[in-house]
């Protein structure tokens, strides 16, 4: 059983250290990355499914009893997380294949990509506060070198914020991981459940919570700590900043939903107010700041910061329904936005820009483009019956259930803004006339597609509206996700035994 | 001793937010490294220093017969310094590397820098050694 849970960040792993060996051979490092993700997915899929059947799964590693050493837990949220991260993997290490040039294979884009997918499995998986760390940290590592690898100017000059802000959010979380420590001597997170609740000094805790709500709240780019974010994802090569839009935040979101529904349950009234509104003020500045760039990638960037909003305001509203909208959005968004940003590869491989000046014409000379463009967009801005719809009807129904009118209301009105962005780009690309060709746009920097490009596009977008016409299936079992995270005793007895 | 480690942790830590603050990345580079280790420092006084005793239980106890010294802290401040020296010498090469490339190690003067219509192509792979 415990294999199941290891082989999600092993083989990763594994397929790290061998693709170190072959990556000055182009061919070897690809053959190497797919088998990697393709048994990466297998594991993950077989884990999700365990868990689904049998409940929480934990195991403890190297068989020391539960408080003392590492503990890995899968439950619901978890096992679905490291599913889509290997599904996201699959698609970027496919869309690799046409995107990324030898150069950047031989300085180790391969290496890079599994060890990001590694640190992100390991994070969502593991069941000690400071073994999170530690993932975070393999990720972050990751996401800095496969940021810089090109070596750009922009690059290295939004190299240099996103690692600066990042270490210290980093640090941030050593802070609160190590006063933390200091107040329950532990850092099993099952084993804090039962012993946080014990502490007599309230102030210290709740500034310890705080720390940690900084610490995520970088990481997943919430309202006033999201500025590195813009500033760096359009400058990597289009496959790494689709694996980044879809899970680097969505790491940052986990680890909140982890911390703050299985550590901090005392009753922080004032805290989740907090929460609420760095979440509507996220959503909003979100979708204002994309509604003024006209740059393909930094819409969409900002855009992630505006959607990672829905899935904050889904934590704080606190109730068992808005944590089912929580997940089912993070499904819905993982997949919907690391495709939005392969298609605007694809977009910058046929007319040699992502400025959406210098784009045009595509629904007439490539309707097939545009088609793939139109599922994840308008998912993502809220068209039934895509998987978008479905995600912030349920965010929406949970705030106007606990009479949150004017969250609803944010909510709403961010998701029509939603629309006005991705038909601005839909407009813009698609619809609008060619533009003449200019030194941006000649024949040299036009390239052709691939197969390699187009499948994971396809196979995304399907998922997308499998998604959106399963979407009681997968409400289903983002309730039963829900259902876990409102009742920790049933992790706490998965990790710890009985009681 | 907890007090003063208490005291000296907040001195580092306040004289460390007052180097990140400034734009020249070379002060950021020992801030961080002040930060760093003034937040190891801070695990292990959370770890209570009440004991110089080594964690080593006498041969057939069970239990140990006096207070200890803690060694997870220790353990935990371990990982923290090795995962630190790896991003730190990440963190220099990446610093060198945009002073090459940007001509400037001041923050404000980058952003004028990186605004080079030659560099549109976000996978231009320019050449080692060449440089501003």
């Amino acid at each position: 059983m415990s294999g199941l849970l290891i082989f999600p960040i092993l083989l990763p792993m594994a397929g790290g250290a061998a693709a170190i060996l072959v990556k000055s051979n182009p061919r070897a490092s690809l053959l190497l990355a797919l088998t990697g993700a393709g048994l990466h997915a297998l594991a993950s899929g077989l884990l999700l499914y365990h868990v689904h059947l049998n409940g929480i799964l934990a195991t403890q590693i190297g068989n020391w009893p539960a408080p003392f050493g590492i503990t890995l837990v899968a439950d619901h949220l978890s096992a679905v997380l490291v599913m889509i991260t290997a599904i996201v993997n699959l698609a970027v290490t496919s869309y690799s294949k046409a995107d990324i040039d030898a150069a950047l294979i031989d300085r180790g884009h391969y290496p890079l990509l599994q060890m990001l997918v590694c640190g992100i499995c390991g994070a969502f998986l593991t069941g000690d506060i400071f073994n999170l760390y530690v993932w975070f940290e393999v990720m972050l590592m990751a996401s800095f070198g496969l940021l810089v690898l090109g070596q750009s100017k922009s690059q290295l000059y939004g190299g240099v914020k996103y690692v600066v802000i990042n270490l210290l959010a980093t640090l941030l979380f050593l802070t609160a991981i190590g006063l933390l420590y200091g107040l329950t001597g532990t850092l099993n997170l099952a084993d804090l459940h039962m012993k946080v609740p014990l502490i007599a000094n309230r102030g210290l805790l709740e500034a310890v919570a705080i720390l940690f709500l900084a610490a995520f709240g970088i990481k997943a780019a919430l309202f006033p700590l999201f500025f590195w974010l813009p500033a760096a994802y359009h400058t990597p090569p289009v496959a790494v900043s689709a694996i980044f839009s879809g899970l680097l935040t969505k790491v940052g979101i986990y680890a909140l939903i982890r911390v703050f529904t299985l550590v901090f349950t005392f009753d922080m009234s004032y805290f989740y107010s907090l929460l609420l509104v760095m979440a509507a003020l996220t959503m909003i500045t979100g979708v204002l700041g994309a509604a003024a760039q006209n740059e393909f990638r930094r819409i969409l960037s900002f855009h992630i910061i505006s959607q990672v909003g829905y899935m904050a305001m889904g934590l704080a509203l606190q109730t068992r329904l808005a944590l089912a909208g929580t997940i089912f959005y993070l499904v819905h968004h993982i997949i919907v936005k690391a495709n939005l940003f392969l298609v605007s590869g694809v977009v910058q491989r046929l007319q040699g820009s992502f400025e959406l000046a210098q784009l045009g014409g595509l629904y007439r000379s490539n309707g097939k483009i545009a088609v793939l463009f139109f599922i994840p967009a308008f998912s993502l801005a809220g068209f039934p019956p895509l998987s978008g719809f479905w995600a912030k009807m349920i965010l929406i129904r949970a705030s106007l259930d606990i009479h949150q009118y004017g969250l609803a209301f944010v909510a709403a009105v961010v998701g029509l803004l939603t629309v006005y962005s991705m038909t601005k780009i839909w407009a813009e690309v698609f619809w609008k006339p060619a533009p003449p060709a200019n030194h941006f746009t000649d024949a040299m920097m036009r390239r052709k597609t691939s197969t390699w490009m187009l499948a994971p596009i396809t196979a995304l977008a399907l998922l997308t509206i499998i998604i959106g016409f399963g979407a009681e299936f997968v409400f289903k079992f983002a309730e039963q996700a829900a259902e876990e995270l409102s009742h920790p005793q049933y992790y706490v007895h998965a990790v710890l035994g009985k009681r | 001793m907890q007090t003063l480690c208490a005291v000296l942790v907040g001195v580092m830590v306040a004289a460390s937010v007052y180097l990140i603050l400034d734009r020249n990345l070379i002060r950021f580079i020992f801030g961080l490294i002040l930060v760093g280790n003034a937040i190891n420092l801070l695990i292990f006084t959370v770890g209570r220093l009440d004991s110089q005793r080594p964690p080593l239980i006498t041969v057939h106890a069970t239990a140990a017969q006096e207070t200890l010294a803690n060694a997870l802290p220790q353990a935990l401040i371990l990982t923290a310094i090795v995962i630190g020296f790896a991003l730190l010498s990440f963190i220099f090469v990446l610093f060198y590397r945009a002073y090459q490339e940007l001509g400037t190690v001041d923050t404000e003067l980058m952003r004028v820098a990186e605004a080079d219509p030659n560099d549109q192509l976000p996978v231009s792979t320019p050449q080692p050694g060449e440089s501003a």
